[in-house]
């Protein structure tokens, strides 16, 4: 079981506001790495909810976190960041890109907040992704003149800058239409298959998730299948 | 830190027209605290002159007054006990320093003074027709007063320099001549108070700008004097100091008096007053450009907390992409400070260049006669000050917006989108 990357053991989590739901209860589960995983669910049953305590930004949870075998819990807010920038990269509905910045800068930026490369080196590495996914000809377009699937396209690229161990996203899908989400979703199938990458999908797609390696399901806050 | 500093710059030019007005602003602000301080310090510095000039650092004279030691002390026999003695009266009425010209001597060898000018200072009546008007007559060092204490730059007609050339000559107060009805070339009647009566020249007007010192005050050379008190060469009644390190004139007049058994005034115990006048222009300077300062300040913290809610998105993926909360902080602080550092430097140059107009414009008065213009003071540690406090209100105004961004939760922000 060496090649697990992320564990999750027991995890609790409640609302306080405005009296107390338990939104999530016991969820128990591992991701090995190179699998393709979706989450499903209906919406309100705690899917992003649970993405975000996997990706370490909601730490007011009970229960425990390994990525990497590395324990999460009570880690300080800067090292969760440095786990975030290092380990897992970042798919969202909407595409966050920096509207002030080139398509290049922003898939660069991880990278620069890492530092483990030069600058150019940097800049290089975003080039390459951004040519996979087909889109170098955008780079240094202005992250506000692009389409939405680009502006998705490009925010894959930035998720994956860094090498990730694992990719996480939160309805990728969701702002596209029926054939960027196909394109979207073809890089992921790709990335999958040919470069072994970890991705964590939540979608309400059954379609989608349907041609995933696994399917995660979830009901009222409980892992079903 | 470069990447922090090119993200701040993309959001800064982001929003850069509400930037230009927060550094306006700030621009504004130091200008006028510059400005407005120099000007302060400029009148400060001329009032200084006024008085400060003029005066000497340290004075040595005999003063009138009882012996501290009376004879009773000095026989063995009374030495015991506590003595009682009745009506006391001042002794030795002789003016003069005792051994004049052997303390001259002492001061000159002293390397901590860098001036000595010495003065013969009287009593005398001027007489115009029946009336006698009292003045006071000081003997002076006409070249040494003027290099030490810039008695020229107060003559306001004639030269005062007749008074080593010409014997029998006299500088009068302005007030003074025109009360006695004479002009520069004319003759007036001096007597003094042992009651011989002198014909002397008048050479020169002096104008100090304080009326009741040029209704009273005039001046002859040292040897004139001498002669109207008919005294010896070596008589002198004042010794005046100018020191290198003027606040060490307290312990230098203590040290001299003891030596020279003289009595020694020092310009910190004859202005304590004056101080005080500089010292509240200059407080509420500093309180004027510190609420001017505030007032930028707050139109910093108005733009930053525009901009972090104008930029949540952006704060949201920063952190979610790997950024910490202190990076998030740095950004915005630094954005902060930009605004100060480039707001400042403008205010700096801009306030340098309204004091050179101020500089420019006629400032005309009859008690100053060597000023022309405003005065103006250029003191770099005023733009120090400035600099440092354009510095300091900015980053403080960033400060509570920086740590708000830093604060974003941005599962809140990507979970509301």
């Amino acid at each position: 079981m060496d090649d697990i990357i992320l564990e999750a053991r027991h995890i609790n989590k409640y609302f306080h506001d405005p009296v107390d739901v338990k939104v999530l209860s016991d969820i128990n589960f591992s991701i090995n790495k190179g699998e393709f995983v979706t989450v499903t669910g209906k919406s309100g049953c705690g899917k992003s909810t649970m993405l975000y305590i996997l990706s370490t930004m909601d730490t007011d949870y009970e229960g425990a976190l390994f990525i990497d075998h590395v324990p999460m819990a009570n880690k300080p807010e800067p090292e969760l960041a440095r786990v975030r920038n290092e380990k897992i990269g970042f798919v969202f509905q909407f595409h966050y890109l920096l509207s002030e910045f080139s398509v290049l800068h922003n898939v660069m930026l991880p990278g620069l907040k890492l530092a483990k490369y030069p600058a150019q080196e940097i800049e290089k590495h975003a080039m390459e992704r951004l040519n996979m996914l087909d889109i170098g000809r955008l780079a240094y377009k202005k992250a506000n003149q692009l389409s939405g699937g680009e502006k998705q396209r490009v925010a894959i690229a930035r998720a994956l800058i860094n090498d990730p161990c694992i990719i996480m996203a939160d309805e990728p899908t969701g702002n596209l239409d029926k054939k960027n989400s196909e394109i979207v979703f073809d890089i992921f199938r790709q990335l999958a298959g040919e470069r072994k990458q970890t991705l964590l999908i939540v979608t309400h797609d059954q379609e989608f998730a349907a041609r995933t390696d696994r399917i995660i399901k979830m009901e009222d806050g409980r892992i079903i299948k | 830190m470069k990447l922090i500093f090119s993200i701040a710059r993309a959001l800064l030019l982001a929003r850069w027209r509400q930037t230009l007005v927060a550094a306006i602003g700030v621009a504004f602000s130091i200008t006028m605290f510059v400005s407005l301080l120099g000007f302060m310090s400029g009148l400060n510095e001329m009032m200084d002159a006024l008085f400060l000039n003029r005066t000497p650092h340290i004075r040595l004279y005999n003063e009138i007054k009882p012996a501290a030691v009376q004879p009773i002390l000095m026989s063995p026999v009374y030495r015991s006990g506590y003595h009682f003695i009745h009506s006391i009266k001042a002794t030795g009425s002789r003016q003069g320093i005792y051994n004049g010209m052997a303390i001259l001597d002492a001061l000159r060898r002293d390397d901590r003074v860098t001036g000595i000018s010495s003065r013969i200072v009287m009593q005398a009546f001027f007489n115009e027709g029946t009336v006698d008007i009292t003045a006071t007559v000081n003997g002076i060092e006409e070249r040494k007063e003027t290099a030490l204490f810039h008695f020229e730059d107060y003559i306001v007609a004639g030269d005062a320099l007749m008074l080593e050339k010409m014997p029998n000559s006299i500088i009068l107060g302005k007030v003074l001549a025109e009360d006695l009805l004479v002009h520069v070339g004319e003759t007036v009647q001096l007597t003094t108070a042992e009651g011989e009566r002198f014909p002397l020249k008048v050479v020169a007007i002096w104008q100090s700008g304080i009326r009741d010192f040029d209704k009273v005050q005039s001046f002859t050379s040292l040897g004139t004097a001498q002669k109207l008190l008919g005294k010896t060469a070596n008589y002198i009644t004042d010794i005046q100091l100018k020191i290198k390190d003027i606040t060490a004139a307290p312990a230098m007049a203590r040290e001299y008096n003891h030596l020279f058994r003289v009595s020694a005034q020092d310009v910190q115990t004859l202005n304590a007053e004056f101080e005080t006048g500089s010292f509240i222009r200059s407080l509420i300077s500093y309180a004027v450009g510190i609420t001017l300062l505030t007032v930028s300040g707050f139109g910093i913290y108005n733009i930053l907390n525009m901009l972090i809610y104008e930029k949540m998105d952006t704060i949201a993926i920063l952190k979610a992409s790997g950024f910490a909360g202190r990076d998030v902080r740095r950004i915005f602080i630094s954005i902060a400070m930009s605004i100060g550092i480039a707001g400042g430097v403008t205010g700096l140059m801009a306030g340098f260049l309204f004091s050179l107009g101020i500089d420019q414009l006629p400032f005309r008065t009859t008690s100053l006669p060597t000023i022309k213009t405003y005065p103006v003071s250029y003191d770099p540690f005023i733009y120090f000050i400035g600099g440092i406090f354009s510095l300091a209100s900015t980053y403080l105004a960033g400060w509570q917006p920086s740590r708000k961004a830093s604060r974003i939760d941005p599962v809140v922000i990507i979970r509301g989108k």
